[in-house]
């Protein structure tokens, strides 16, 4: 108790040294914070939008389709089981249909994924209601396609163009049709983006010959929520891969990207921390005759090493408080307001919404107060080492050892 | 209680390594001071006062001999123990005052009585009696920087008594002040040691201190050299060993 008032008594005593330390550190707490809680919000964003768009209450995916090898769609196609085809009648699933396409944009080759999707469906927000608005151009023209931002800044292609698209049919047979562009769908995921053509679920059927197949069927979210995965699991000749799974990928990728992140605000605390080691150097400099006063008063070393550390720690209770009285006001307007992004910034190769709304948990709050906390008073306390091996003789003098 | 000796060194020597050779700050010193002494060691720049003086405060150690202070044997004390009775029974007095500069001259005068672990109330009462003593009661919420040299030493003096300790050591406690202010401080000095029965020990070459000494221990290169009563300003209480 002694020690901390004699502390704050100090380090209030020490002005305007102390307020520069204490908004240093108090940048920092805010910095963590903030970008912490952008990449929750971005994280939570990604994966709700990605959810809801393409993953559902997770996917019953045919036995051979495999996303990470293209050459598995060649046989990744079956008419979708008994059981689940009831799910489908309620709207409660939806079935995809993909396979291999080639397109010519500007002359080069490139393969894409051409994928089916039921315009009626409810289960998922992709936005494939718009291949049912253009059903008139079904017949004689070309078929109603639906692409994403990234795939039509790639490819060149806009709203109302018209592209050329060639597949293999199920015995294998080339086959190619024109394709019209009937809407580009902004997306913060690209996973319904990326290389890829959207059209109606019976068109590819019936172009493909594969009535009534599919390569995945989508559950919608509140079917898996009210019946247990162990009725899912039996259903021959499909896998069902639950949400955890679809969403490993990117949880990876958050992951990742978080440690890019936190090297920003690492190098900032490292500042920090590097402003608070350097006014304890200097005070226990500046200050030795004060100690040697302190051990003349009847202070004994350790009782001086004590109140230095908790000078230097008490940085970071004013930082905090500081931190709380501009930053709380700051953070919350960001949150409810949101962080507008460029159009172009998705470039990056993150899905981003159109909107940034940080998160801020109670936990990033408390991790990071006593991170700051913590580091702060490690920090303060190995200058004093020092102290330990001054003798009172020498401090009262005020000579360097 | 007056015949007791508050310190008594025996053969006490200090030596310092200077290069390949030795310093001896202090060479086989013999003294020993009563309880109610207010007395003085003089002698020229180097000749051993403040280094007899911090051992005597338990800041230093002797390198041979022994001295027991205030019945404590100073070459045996651990770092704890010595720190412990400086803050029970010894007060210290700087030639260049050491006040905490962030601290008002109440907290400095505070301080060691917070050490002590004494509660609020009571240590109000002893700083304002000290503050009274030295005549700054009116001046509590300065801060040092506020105060004149002389008038910073009086919160010194405060801060060294405001415990009531057995002991106060005083190294050159004139040095910075002018004549005015040195009196002043020396009859307050000598007027505590009246009042409140302490034994003070002064380290100076100054003669406004000598005056007012009732004994003068001379020391020349580490040894004492004369040890004389006298003082025409203060109380008559000179007790030679
Ligand atoms: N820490 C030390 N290391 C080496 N030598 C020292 C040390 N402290 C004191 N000395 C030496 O010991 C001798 C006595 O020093 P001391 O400070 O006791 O003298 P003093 O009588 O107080 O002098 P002054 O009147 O100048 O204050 C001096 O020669 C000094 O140089
Ligand atoms: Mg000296």
């Amino acid at each position: 108790m002694l020690t901390l008032k004699l502390a704050l008594r100090n380090i209030v005593g020490a002005g305007i040294r102390t307020w520069l330390n204490v908004v240093a550190l108090s940048l920092s707490f805010v910095i963590i914070i903030f970008m912490q809680g952008l990449y929750n919000g971005m994280n939570d964003q990604v994966e709700r939008a990605t959810i809801d768009a393409l993953y559902g209450g997770g996917q019953y995916w045919q036995k051979l389709y495999d996303p990470y090898d293209p050459l598995s769609l060649t046989d990744a196609h079956a008419v979708v089981p008994a059981n689940i085809e009831s799910l489908m009648t309620n709207n409660e699933a939806t079935p995809i249909l993909i396979r291999q396409a080639t397109i010519y944009p500007e002359g080069h080759f490139r393969s894409i994924l051409l994928k089916g999707i039921d315009p009626n469906q409810h289960v998922l927000t992709l936005p494939s209601f718009l291949l049912n608005e253009h059903r008139n151009l079904k017949g004689d023209g070309s078929i109603p396609a639906l692409i994403g931002t990234r795939m039509a800044k790639s490819v060149g292609l806009q709203k109302g163009d018209e592209i050329t698209v060639q597949w293999r049919d199920v015995h294998g047979t080339f086959d190619a049709r024109d394709m019209k562009i009937v809407e580009v769908m902004k997306t913060p995921v690209q996973e319904i983006d990326n290389d890829q053509i959207w059209i109606s679920l019976d068109r590819i059927q019936e172009l493909t010959s594969m009535p009534g197949q599919a390569t995945m069927v989508v559950l919608k979210q509140k079917v898996k929520d009210q019946k247990s995965e162990a009725t899912f699991k039996n259903v021959p000749g499909w896998n069902f891969k639950n949400l955890e799974f679809l969403l490993a990928d990117i949880h990876a990728l958050v992951k990742q990207k978080t440690i890019g992140a936190s090297i920003l605000y690492t190098i900032l605390l490292f500042l920090a921390l590097l402003a608070i080691f350097d006014t304890q150097v200097l005070s226990i400099f500046r200050r030795k005759k004060e100690i040697g006063t302190l051990m003349a008063l009847g202070m004994t070393r350790a009782k001086i090493i004590r109140l230095f550390t908790i000078e230097g720690a008490f940085h970071a209770f004013l930082a905090a408080i500081v931190a709380a009285l501009y930053g709380i006001p700051l953070l919350v307007y960001i949150a409810r307001t949101g962080i507008a992004l460029p159009a172009s910034y998705d470039t990056m190769g993150y899905a981003f919404g159109e909107k940034l709304l940080p998160a801020y948990s109670a936990g990033l709050m408390i991790g990071t107060t006593l991170l700051v906390l913590l580091s702060t008073t490690v920090v303060s306390f190995l200058p004093t080492r020092r102290i330990a091996r001054l003798k009172p003789t020498d401090a009262l003098r005020g000579r360097l050892s | 209680m007056q015949n007791s000796a508050i310190i008594k060194t025996e053969n006490l020597s200090k030596t310092y390594p200077l290069g390949l050779t030795a310093l001896k700050a202090l060479d086989t010193v013999n003294l020993s001071v009563a309880t109610g002494e207010f007395l003085g060691f003089i002698g020229p720049s180097g000749s051993g006062k403040t280094t007899l003086l911090n051992i005597i405060g338990c800041l230093d150690a002797p390198t041979s001999g022994s001295a027991k202070v205030l019945g404590q044997p100073v070459e045996s004390l651990s770092h704890k123990e010595a720190a412990r009775l400086r803050m029970n029974r010894i007060g210290f007095i700087f030639q260049t005052f050491n006040l905490l500069p962030v601290y008002t001259v109440f907290e400095n005068v505070e301080f060691p009585l917070l050490l002590l672990g004494m509660d609020a109330e009571r240590r109000r009462g002893h700083v304002m009696d000290a503050l009274q003593w030295v005549g700054l009661a009116d001046r509590a919420d300065s801060k040092p920087a506020q105060l004149s040299g002389g008038e910073c030493q009086r919160v010194a003096i405060a801060r060294a008594i405001v415990k009531k300790p057995e002991l106060v050591l005083a190294d050159e406690p004139t040095a910075n002040l002018d004549a005015k202010n040195s009196h002043h401080i020396m009859q307050t000095m000598v007027q505590l040691n009246k009042e409140l029965k302490t034994t003070f020990v002064f380290a100076t070459h100054d003669e406004k201190v000598m005056a007012y000494l009732n004994r003068k221990i001379v020391l020349a290169d580490g040894r004492i050299v004369k040890d004389e009563a006298g003082g025409q300003k203060s109380n008559v209480r000179d007790q030679k060993p």
